[in-house]
């Protein structure tokens, strides 16, 4: 699979479910991709710098997100 | 006078110990008086209102910071922590008040030189509240803005030579003991693999794809000063296979009174003379030691390497010179699920540059696994536990060894797996027929 494809599997998956949540693990997405953690990460890891994806951390467990969707952006006075 | 009144945190002051709310007056003083003429880039008076907005939490008896957040730098997924608080009106120092972690070097070696440039910077460019060390290691930076962040980061990477550390799913910043520098227990150089593998798993540390926090930590010998039996995912634990040497004539002088056991840690209570016998053969936990007339005598077959006699008599005993290290896995201290040791996986391994079998043979064929099977916010402990010990060992290749069994077993059932079973669970009907009728 090449990247545009990942990235198009991602955001499609995410876009899907926003209603509901906002916030993902790492493994979901790996799971929308389709391969294993380690070649998934590859993808997302470009997908944070190419700012598609955001992080968030509770400081313990680190979640996903479209950029700008997660109800933080609110808090950062960003809305 | 201070900006809020803090009627509870005072009284928290009049304890026995040292208080940190004395430590956040003071620094709430310096900055108001501003004797250095420090160019704030954060609010002046953060450190009041985090005085102020933990009392309010005490008088609540909750708290009143947001969980969570999405702040970091640049590419990392770690080394940042979002804090807001949710009174932003009333205590606006502290509306913004993330924490930043800083990877602590190797066994903590700083300069002067080096505090105070952290120092500086982080009282000019946060709330100049530092916490040394977090629990993971790290130097914690506590309490700055989101604009701050970057600038801090960009600084701390090109005049510091330093680097943030791990927080979320992460690689947590690896942390050893001070090892061979200063300790003469250590069984292998504990900061030279800590500060290895840092350099090695720095994807890992700073982009989070695991399912939990993970954890290395490193300890020179049994003693296990940073507890990584304890709290490490894997822990490094100095050990020898050889035997302990023994300084017959210092084993004298210690009985004779010449030299004072422990090192003299003793020494502020007359404790009456040493008693070897009591103080040391009676205290081996697995009765491996005897006298035999003037000479100590060590079954070291039987030795579970436990510090003990070392540690009571260290100029007649010694560790071992064929050294190395255990490593065990699994360890957690959390809060779900409550506290769990770690369990041995490798018995004995050399700790040789460039480290190759470790990294090759224990620690990735144990992340493919935990990534692949481990649930979202599983320890690997967790999953261990969930899916067996034995898993684990299929995961890695290692053959099991009596000496990961650390209790009789349980569970009287023993489960065969097919190609464990010499022809199988398919059998032969007639061959079964010459022995049973029908
Ligand atoms: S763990 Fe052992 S080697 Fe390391 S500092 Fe402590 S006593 Fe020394
Ligand atoms: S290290 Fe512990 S187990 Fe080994 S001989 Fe000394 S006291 Fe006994």
């Amino acid at each position: 699979m090449d990247y545009e494809e990942a990235k198009d599997l991602v955001v499609a998956g995410l876009t899907k479910k926003l209603k509901n949540k906002s916030k993902f693990y790492f493994n979901d997405l790996a799971k929308l991709i389709g391969e294993k953690p380690r070649a998934a990460k590859k993808y997302v890891n470009q997908m944070v710098v190419e700012g598609v994806l955001e992080y968030w951390s509770s400081g313990s467990t680190s979640m996903y997100g479209l950029c700008g969707t997660g109800k933080q952006a609110g808090a950062e006075h960003e809305e | 006078m201070a900006k809020h009144e803090t009627p509870m945190l005072d009284q928290l002051e009049t304890g026995p110990w040292p208080s940190f709310v004395s430590d956040l007056k003071q620094e709430a003083a310096s900055r108001a008086k501003n004797e250095n003429n420090i160019e704030y880039q954060i609010p002046q008076d953060v450190v009041e209102d985090l005085i102020g907005i933990m009392e309010l939490s005490y008088e609540h008896g909750r708290t009143h910071w947001k969980h969570g957040g999405i702040v970091g730098v640049f590419g990392y997924g770690g080394g940042v922590i979002g804090r807001y608080c949710d009174q932003p009106e009333k205590f606006p120092g502290v509306a913004h008040f993330h924490t930043m972690r800083v990877s602590q070097p190797a066994g903590k070696f700083y300069t002067t030189k080096y505090l105070e440039s952290i120092c500086e910077l982080w009282e000019r460019r946060g709330s100049g509240v530092t916490n040394m060390h977090g629990s993971t290691g790290d130097i914690i930076f506590l309490g700055t803005t989101t604009p701050q962040l970057e600038e801090v980061f960009y600084e701390l990477t090109h005049n510091l030579n330093q680097d943030l550390g791990g927080s979320g799913s992460n690689l947590r910043t690896p942390s050893d003991c001070i090892g061979q520098a200063r300790c003469e227990y250590a069984c292998f150089d504990t900061q030279a693999l800590c500060h290895d593998l840092t350099n090695e798993y720095q994807d890992e540390l700073h982009r989070p794809a695991f399912p939990y926090k993970f954890k290395f930590k490193f300890d020179g010998c049994p003693n296990c000063c940073v507890a990584s039996i304890a709290r490490a995912d894997l822990s490094f634990i100095g050990t020898w296979r050889d035997d302990i040497r023994i300084d017959q004539e210092a084993v004298q002088a210690y009985i004779g009174g010449e030299i004072m056991p422990n090192a003299n840690a003793h020494s502020g209570r007359d404790w009456g003379a040493f008693d070897i016998e009591k103080e040391v053969i009676g205290l081996c936990p697995t009765n491996c030691m005897w006298m035999d007339g003037k000479e100590l005598k060590i079954d070291n077959r039987e030795c579970t390497r436990c510090m003990h006699c070392i540690n009571v008599m260290p100029r007649a005993l010694r560790i071992g010179n064929d050294r190395g290290c255990s490593i065990l896995a699994g360890a957690k201290a959390p809060i779900l699920d409550g506290a769990q040791m770690g369990s041995l996986i490798v018995p004995f391994i050399k700790v040789e540059e460039p480290y190759d079998e470790i990294k090759e043979k224990v620690i990735e064929p144990i992340w493919d696994w935990w990534m692949e099977e481990g649930k979202n916010r599983e320890r690997l402990g967790e999953l261990m536990k969930r899916q067996g010990f034995q898993r684990l060992l299929e995961a890695t290749g290692f053959d099991p060894d009596p000496r990961m069994v650390q209790e009789p077993r349980t569970n009287p059932y023993i489960f065969w797996k097919e190609d464990e079973v010499p022809g199988g669970f398919e059998r032969d009907i007639n061959e079964f027929r010459k022995y049973h009728q029908r």
